[in-house]
Order: C-alpha cells, then sequence, then structure tokens
C-alpha cells in the first residue's frame, strides 16, 4: 500500500535555546501502525503536539500534508476536524462521570440544547463493543481499571470518526493481558482502515505490531525502518535510539551475597476501604546483604501494596506478620520507624508519591534524612548544599546545580535524586519499586549500575518490576507474587520469562474454610 | 539554529549568570514597595507620609495584621487556609479584658483572680494556644478541610467574643498592657541625659538602629562567606554590597524618623523579633522545612517519614497563639476589648501572604515577603487617606492591587 495519508516536510520546532525538533520528515502510509521510537526528551512527543495543533501552525517550520493537502492546525479542534486524534500518556477522562459521558464528552447527542440519554447510551455501547469494553455505559471512570479507560479513550477517539489515532505510550500503565488486548484492537482498527501511530517503550510490542518504525534521536530522525520483513530485532531498534551498540543491556556482575538482612514472615494485609478484601496474604521472604531480589507480578498483584505495607504501614490495614532486620524483630508502625529500623522504599511514582516537584533537588535529597543536618537546632544548609553536590556527582544527576528544581529534571535525573534521598538515610534494605518506569536506555542503564553498587556494598535490595527481562537481567533471586501470595521462587539461573509469567499467572486454590 | 537566535540565547544566558542566586520575586517585592513610598512622598500634601509620626503610626496600625500575616504563610504554605482569626482575635482579646481588667463579677468570672497585666498576656496566649488546638484536632486528626474548620471558627469565636463581653466593651487596660500596642521604648529618653543628645532626638532609637544594621551586615557576610566557603552560587559582589547599602539606608532613614518622634514602637521591636524568629524557624528547622515538604507534596511527605498530621497539629496551635497575640495588640492599641475586633482581618492576613508570593496551592512563601506585602496594603491605606481619598476607592484600588500582584506572579512562572 503506497497510498501516503500523512506527511511531515522539515519540520522544525525551536524553544528558547534549544531546538527540539530539527528538520524532521516523516511519511505514514494509509492504513498502517506507525512506530516512533526514541528516549525520553528526543522529540517524540513535541513531533505529535506540532502535528495535533497543541503548537500551533506558525510556532514552527516545515509543512504538515494530510490526505493530499497542506495543513494549518491552531488548535486540537482543528486537528480533530480532520480526523486526527491524539490520546496521552495521562489519559483526560473525568473520573465522576460515566463511560458514555466521557465519550460524548464535548460532542454530546442532544436536541435544542437538551441531552438524549437513551441516544447516549445506545451509541456508547455500539462504540464500546467495538473496542471490546464490557461494561455498562453508565459506570462512572473511576470505578474501572486503567486498561478499560485506555479503551474509552479510544472508543472516544472512535466516535469523532477518527483516521488518524495517535497514542502515545498506550501501554505504559497496563498489565501484560490489557497490553495484549490494546494491540489486538489497533490490528483490528488496522483493518477497518484507520491509521496509528503509536509512540512506545516497550519495544517487544513494537517489534511484534509496527509495519513502520521511525527512530528519533536528538530532534532528529535517524531513520525509518520496514518492520515488514522480521528481521529487524529490538537490539536494532535500540542501537538507533541510542546510536550505539547496547550488546549488554544489563550490566554484568559477580554477586557477593552474605548473612540475612531481612526477614518477613507471615506478612498480611487488607483493601484500606474494604476490610474483608486480603490484598496481601501471608507473604514470607528473605533477603540477604549484597543480594538483589525481585518481585514480580501483574499488575494488581499486590506487589506495591505489599511493598508499602511493610513501609510504615502506608498501605492497608489489619496488617499482621513479622518483620526482622538484621536478625532484630523491627517495628514498622510509622514510615519513620521502618526508616529507623533500616528500611527505605522508592516508589514506582516519583511525581505523585516520591518527589516535591516544586523544590530543588537539594530539600529533596535531605527530606528524609533532614535530623542528620541538624546542629543544635538548626538545619545546616551548607552541609545539605555539600552532602547534596556529593550525590550529584557519585549519581551523575545531570543539572546544573543542586539548586535546580527537580521538575526540570528528566525522568531518569528525577529517579537519581529519589534514589540518593532513600540511600541517604543510610538503610540496611532498599526496596525500589519500578525503578527503571518511564526513563530513557541509557539512564537505566545507569539505574542498574546504582542498584548493583548498593547490593556490593553490602544492603539488600529488593527490585520491583513489571518488566520481567530487567528482573531477570538484574535479579540474584526472583519471587513471583499472584493475587496477593507468593507464588514461586526461581534463582538468577533457572530465571526465564515463560516460568515467571506461569507463576505470575497461577490462580490460587479455592480453599473453603 | 540561526546565528541571531544563537546570539540571543548566549546574551540571555549571560545575564542569567551574572543575576545566578538573584531573587528576583522577593527583590522585585521589595521595588513595589519603595516605588510606593515614594509615589506618596511625591504626592501627599506636604510630603506628609514621610513625617516622623506617620512613620510611627505605620508600624501601630499594621503591627497586629503582620502577626497575623506571620502565622497565615505558615498554614498557607501546608496547603490550608485559616479564615477564623480575625475572630480568634477579637474572643482573645475580650479574654485579656476578662483576665486583666475583670469587670464581670456579677456574671459569674468573680471567682478568677485580678491577674497583673504580664500574666493576664501569657493567660491571653495560653487559650488562644488552646484555639489553636481546638482547630488542629478537626483538620489535622479528624480531616476536615482547613476552609470549613476556619469558617465555622469564624462564627464559633466571633459567638464566644460576643458571650464573653455580654455584648459591652471591657477597659480601659492598665497602662503597661497599652504600652505593647501604644508604647515606645525609652520615650522618657532617659538614654539621652547619658548620651548627652540633643531631646530632639531619641537616642535609644538612634542605639537600637544601628545595632540592627550591625545585625544586618554581620547575618549577611556570614551568610555569604558561609555560600562561598561550600561553592554555592552567591549573588554578584557588587549587588551584594548595592542591596545592603540600599537597605542599610532604608533602615537608618525609618530609625532616624522614629528617633524624631517618640521613638521605637514596642509593636515594632515585637515584630521584628517575630519576623527573625519565624523566618529562622521556616528556613532552618525541621519543622519549618516539614510544612514546606508538606505543602509542596503531601504524599511525598509522608512517605518521607514526616508526621503531617502532628505537623498540621502545630501549625493551628501557632497560629492561633499569634491571632491571640494580634488581639491582645489590638485591645491594648484600643485601650478596651471590643466585640467587634478584628472584623475582616483575616481576609487582610491572606492578602499580605499572598501579594508576598505565596502560591494558592501550597509549598511556596516566606515570612519576609508576606511582610513586605503587608506594609504595600498598609503603605497603600496610609497613603490613600493621606491623600483624603474616600473608602469606596480604597477598597477598589486594594482588590484590584491583590489581583494585579497575583497575575502577575502567574503570568511570570507561565513565562518561565
Amino acid at each position: 500500500m503506497n497510498d501516503t495519508i500523512l506527511e511531515m516536510r522539515s519540520i522544525t520546532k525551536e524553544f528558547p535555546g534549544v531546538v527540539a525538533l530539527d528538520n524532521v520528515s516523516l511519511n505514514v502510509s494509509r492504513g498502517e501502525i506507525h512506530a516512533i521510537c526514541g528516549e525520553n526528551g528526543a522529540g517524540k512527543s513535541t513531533l505529535m503536539k506540532v502535528l495535533s495543533g497543541v503548537y500551533p501552525h506558525g510556532s514552527y517550520s516545515g509543512d504538515i500534508v494530510y490526505d493530499g493537502e497542506v495543513r494549518e492546525f491552531y488548535n486540537l479542534r482543528d486537528s480533530e476536524a480532520e480526523g486526527i486524534v491524539i490520546i496521552h500518556q495521562e489519559l483526560a477522562l473525568s473520573p465522576h462521570l460515566s463511560i458514555a459521558e466521557n465519550i460524548f464528552l464535548r460532542n454530546e447527542i442532544k436536541r435544542f440544547g437538551i441531552i438524549n440519554w437513551n441516544e447516549t447510551n445506545r451509541r456508547a455501547k455500539e462504540l464500546m463493543n467495538r473496542v471490546g469494553l464490557k461494561e455498562n455505559p453508565s459506570t462512572p471512570i473511576k470505578d474501572i481499571g486503567v486498561g478499560k479507560q485506555q479503551l474509552v479513550e479510544i472508543a472516544k477517539a472512535l466516535s469523532k470518526e477518527v483516521k488518524l489515532l495517535i497514542l502515545d505510550e498506550p501501554t505504559a500503565a497496563l498489565n501484560d493481558e490489557d497490553s495484549a488486548h490494546l494491540l489486538g484492537l489497533l490490528r483490528q482498527l488496522r483493518e477497518q482502515g484507520i491509521t496509528s501511530i503509536i509512540i512506545s517503550h516497550k519495544l517487544n510490542e513494537i517489534e511484534i505490531i509496527a509495519d513502520t518504525t521511525t527512530i528519533i534521536r536528538d530532534g532528529q530522525v535517524v531513520e525509518s525502518l520496514d518492520m515488514a520483513g522480521s528481521s529487524v530485532s529490538q537490539e536494532r531498534i535500540i542501537k538507533g535510539m541510542v546510536g550505539r551498540d547496547m550488546e549488554n543491556r544489563y550490566p554484568t556482575r559477580v554477586p557477593d551475597v552474605g548473612e540475612e538482612i531481612l526477614r518477613v514472615e507471615n506478612w498480611t494485609a487488607y483493601h484500606p476501604q474494604d476490610h474483608s478484601r486480603r490484598i496481601v496474604d501471608d507473604v514470607s521472604i528473605k533477603v540477604h546483604r549484597g543480594e538483589i531480589v525481585g518481585l514480580a507480578g501483574i499488575m494488581g498483584a499486590g506487589r506495591t501494596e505489599f511493598a508499602r505495607s511493610l513501609f510504615g504501614h502506608s498501605y492497608g490495614v489489619n496488617i499482621s506478620g513479622k518483620v526482622y532486620v538484621a536478625g532484630k524483630e523491627a517495628n514498622v508502625r510509622t514510615v519513620s520507624d521502618a526508616i529507623r529500623s533500616g528500611i527505605a522504599y522508592a516508589t514506582e511514582d516519583r511525581k505523585r508519591f516520591g518527589l516535591n516537584l516544586i523544590e530543588d533537588i537539594k530539600r529533596n535529597v535531605t527530606l528524609a534524612s533532614l535530623r542528620d543536618f541538624v546542629k543544635g537546632f538548626l538545619v545546616s544548609s551548607n552541609e545539605e548544599f555539600r552532602k547534596a553536590n556529593e550525590y550529584r556527582e557519585s549519581m551523575n544527576i545531570k543539572a546544573p546545580s543542586v539548586l535546580t528544581v527537580t521538575n526540570q529534571l528528566s525522568g531518569g535525573n528525577q529517579q537519581k535524586v529519589v534514589l540518593s534521598k532513600w540511600i541517604n538515610v543510610n538503610p540496611e534494605v532498599l526496596i525500589l519499586d519500578e525503578p527503571t518506569r518511564g526513563i530513557d536506555v541509557g539512564a537505566k542503564y545507569e539505574i542498574y549500575l546504582i542498584i548493583q553498587r548498593l547490593a556490593s556494598e553490602g544492603k539488600g535490595v529488593i527490585v520491583i518490576s513489571s518488566e520481567l527481562p530487567e528482573l531477570i537481567g538484574i535479579c540474584d533471586r526472583i519471587y513471583a507474587i499472584a493475587e496477593g501470595a507468593i507464588a514461586g521462587e526461581v534463582t538468577r539461573d533457572n530465571a526465564d520469562p515463560e516460568t515467571l509469567m506461569k507463576f505470575m499467572t497461577a490462580e490460587k486454590e479455592v480453599t473453603n474454610v | 539554529m540561526s546565528s541571531s537566535t544563537q546570539q540571543k540565547s548566549s546574551i540571555l544566558a549571560s545575564a542569567r549568570e551574572r543575576f545566578k542566586g538573584v531573587n528576583l520575586r522577593q527583590n522585585g517585592l521589595f521595588v513595589a514597595l519603595l516605588a510606593l513610598v515614594a509615589f506618596f512622598a511625591f504626592t501627599t500634601p506636604d510630603a506628609a507620609s514621610l513625617t516622623p509620626a506617620n512613620f510611627s503610626n505605620l508600624v501601630v496600625q499594621n503591627g497586629y495584621i503582620l502577626v497575623l500575616a506571620i502565622g497565615m504563610v505558615i498554614v498557607i504554605i501546608a496547603g490550608h487556609i485559616d479564615l477564623s482569626v480575625g475572630s480568634v482575635a477579637a474572643f482573645i482579646g475580650a479574654v485579656a479584658g476578662i483576665l486583666v481588667v475583670r469587670p464581670l463579677e456579677q456574671d459569674g468570672w468573680g471567682w478568677l483572680p485580678a491577674l497583673p497585666w504580664w500574666a493576664g498576656i501569657i493567660g491571653a496566649i495560653f487559650v488562644g494556644a488552646l484555639v489553636g488546638a481546638w482547630q488542629g484536632f478537626w483538620v489535622a486528626y479528624v480531616g476536615i478541610p482547613a476552609f470549613i474548620v476556619g469558617l465555622a471558627g469564624m462564627l464559633l469565636f466571633r459567638g464566644l467574643a460576643l458571650m464573653t463581653l455580654q455584648n459591652t466593651n471591657i477597659g480601659p487596660f492598665p497602662d503597661e498592657f497599652r504600652a505593647i500596642g501604644n508604647g515606645f521604648l525609652d520615650k522618657e529618653q532617659a538614654l539621652n541625659g547619658m548620651m548627652g543628645i540633643p531631646p530632639e532626638l531619641n537616642a535609644t532609637a538612634l542605639v537600637v538602629t544601628v545595632v540592627g544594621i550591625l545585625a544586618l551586615w554581620i547575618q549577611q557576610l556570614r551568610q555569604r562567606v558561609g555560600h562561598v566557603k561550600y561553592e554555592q552560587a552567591v549573588e554578584p559582589i557588587t549587588w551584594f554590597y548595592a542591596k545592603n547599602v540600599i537597605l542599610t539606608i532604608m533602615i537608618g532613614f525609618v530609625g532616624f524618623q522614629l528617633a524624631r518622634a517618640n521613638g521605637i514602637p514596642y509593636t515594632l521591636l515585637l515584630l521584628v523579633f517575630l519576623v527573625v524568629a519565624y523566618s529562622v524557624l521556616m528556613n532552618s528547622t525541621q519543622f519549618g522545612r516539614y510544612v514546606y515538604a508538606i505543602g509542596g507534596n503531601l504524599n511525598a511527605a509522608m512517605l518521607s517519614g514526616i508526621n503531617v498530621r502532628r505537623v498540621n497539629f502545630w501549625i493551628f496551635v501557632n497560629m492561633s497563639s499569634l491571632a491571640a497575640l494580634s488581639g491582645v495588640l489590638i485591645a491594648a492599641r484600643m485601650n478596651s476589648a471590643v466585640p467587634k475586633a478584628g472584623d475582616g482581618f483575616e481576609l487582610d492576613a491572606i492578602s499580605s501572604v499572598f501579594i508576598g508570593g505565596a502560591a494558592v496551592q501550597g509549598g511556596v512563601g516566606t515570612v519576609i515577603g508576606s511582610m513586605i506585602g503587608g506594609m504595600i496594603q498598609g503603605v497603600l491605606a496610609n497613603g490613600m487617606n493621606l491623600n483624603s481619598v474616600g473608602i469606596d476607592t480604597q477598597m477598589t484600588i486594594k482588590g484590584l492591587v491583590l489581583l494585579f500582584a497575583v497575575a502577575f506572579d502567574v503570568w511570570s512562572k507561565n513565562r518561565k
């Protein structure tokens, strides 16, 4: 098929002091799934914002040719009128409105200004069937999972007669099952003639689904790869993204495992609202000094909930079980107790739970260990500065100074600030929840090195991750969690994705008491 | 990139480099205050705004709002608001009246022992702290939004003030009590005799001014030396000296004018003490830093081991204690506890804080900024009064100033 639906010609977009896009050209054929890859900050999202009119015509140079004509979009409405719909990573749904209301938001079915609810719900149901969403159209958005919310966004796009669908990291927050469903749906849409552009970090998915992959690096198009021949491997894409071969995505290391540092026995926690729902179910684990232990599990399996209930009971109610740090029973009833007992937890969601984004690097790094900087009654700002600078150098945080506000840092550098903060409380055990989520390949490698350094310093490290290759690549031992309980345990030597996946998706035996 | 944009961005970068470490927001606010003072110096008849007596008035008339603003900025940084402070001030004024003047034997207060003026003040502020514990309990431990608790407290404590006062006024207060609101340090000029300074100038005021200026320089230089030692970015040296020389001239001028009037008001001494103490509290203690952390990101603060409830509780205890102090100042200045005292003062305090650069979402704000914000409002009101501007116009202008100050803030943030 050689019919071009979209051609972007020599797009150049500058911000003060930065060239975000430098002479970028992109060709998308009608009815294909076109993947765009690149490290964070490479310019993928900027390109899509130019296309959809978020950056209006005139704020960039170059031409957008869509459906054979040069177009000038001044805002999202202009591009949507032509059938271009963009779905952002952070979904734009109103949580208290129903599925049907969200689908037809700004596009209500009405007569004389009065909404026809029967027709709205009927058409919503139709669209929901098209995307394979089995829910009541009047269910509020907040009551369905993020995977289904994504489907609502697509149904909304379909209601607008979409011709070109742009998805920014659509599967980043989805579990494997939901991701598979979404990718299947994109294939279906392709058969119906809808073109998709998908921005993703998940190269295995791109390998499966994309017809063409365009790689962007530093605001320039590196190459466009035809994926039909199946000769394009993930390594090939990574090479294009980082501009060098990534022979080994995970740094090698010889583990030096010592005595037991953390033992959790029969840990159980219940849902904070629904007290009868057991979210963490009789979990017992061990971690040794110098050991990197993985926690695998599909989304909702209870990995984060387990970690947070352990970390100062910051999740769940009616928590029971025992924790031993370095052989001594530890009190973890509050977060500060847990920190004092030698446990640190770096969150999966650094923007919501990890950082004070309006404060500088210095103040974020010292927040959990502020007591150590107190001389007399006062916090020594100079000492904080010195310490933060040490971390800036040792962790390679790329910022002009430690007085830089964390909001202005890239994801990878923000993650390094979070890690610095927790390393500075000098814990025995660090629980790292999705430490590489949403950060680019180069920064991931640096994070792995930091994790290994911590282990080699004799700390116990627990890594929670949704990416199985990552766990297998860096962990000495991996626990699989399913439905809140430990479903299996594998050592480094016999860890492979298939075995883990089998444990992770294991159904619990139904026990009647 | 074309060479002209390159050149432009490099000029911008070098300008940014040169002014690294300069707090533009705070300095801009300060310049706005100076401009306002200059404006009224030219427009008021016979430069009435610059007379010694007027400087004295400015301080004592705005003291109680500024005391409220100190507590309020902390509340607002933590992401709350407190609408009850005006009513609390009235209630505590009434309590102070009962404790010190005690005219209500017939209403069942006769069992209370008569308290000396200082014990009355301590007692009144203690009752203020209890009020704060009440408010803090609902906000921090029950989880009711501070806006609601404040709204309820606004009615509740106004009601209690009326009940306590039985719809009458209590007064007059003893002279020592009145002095905190109206008195001057060494008004009798005892020091003048010792130093042989003519009675046109209050010697104590001059000495205190010089001590204040010295303290400023010592603090600024020590801070700079510390920063340099730890290789932190500092303001350019010329800017540093320029700024502090300007400050010195200002403090000197105000001190000189006060010396020509009755001397330094006790209210001013109290304020300077509070501003220094609370600036240190907010910048350099764990408590202060936890307040910023809570306002900046509540979840991250909790997961960093901060006992958020306890911090929130003490924020409100502190707020109401300062509201109590403000109530004492009002009663002292009016020489009577009245039911309508402090009416609407919560709004003046809140506007001071927002004009002073605090953010509605929390996490941002400074004590000194709020003081400048409060002074801008005070100078504005004072200047308009001297120019015989009607109350209608005054309110309109005050409203616009608040709106434009915050709009300017939002605009300059978005531009970045």
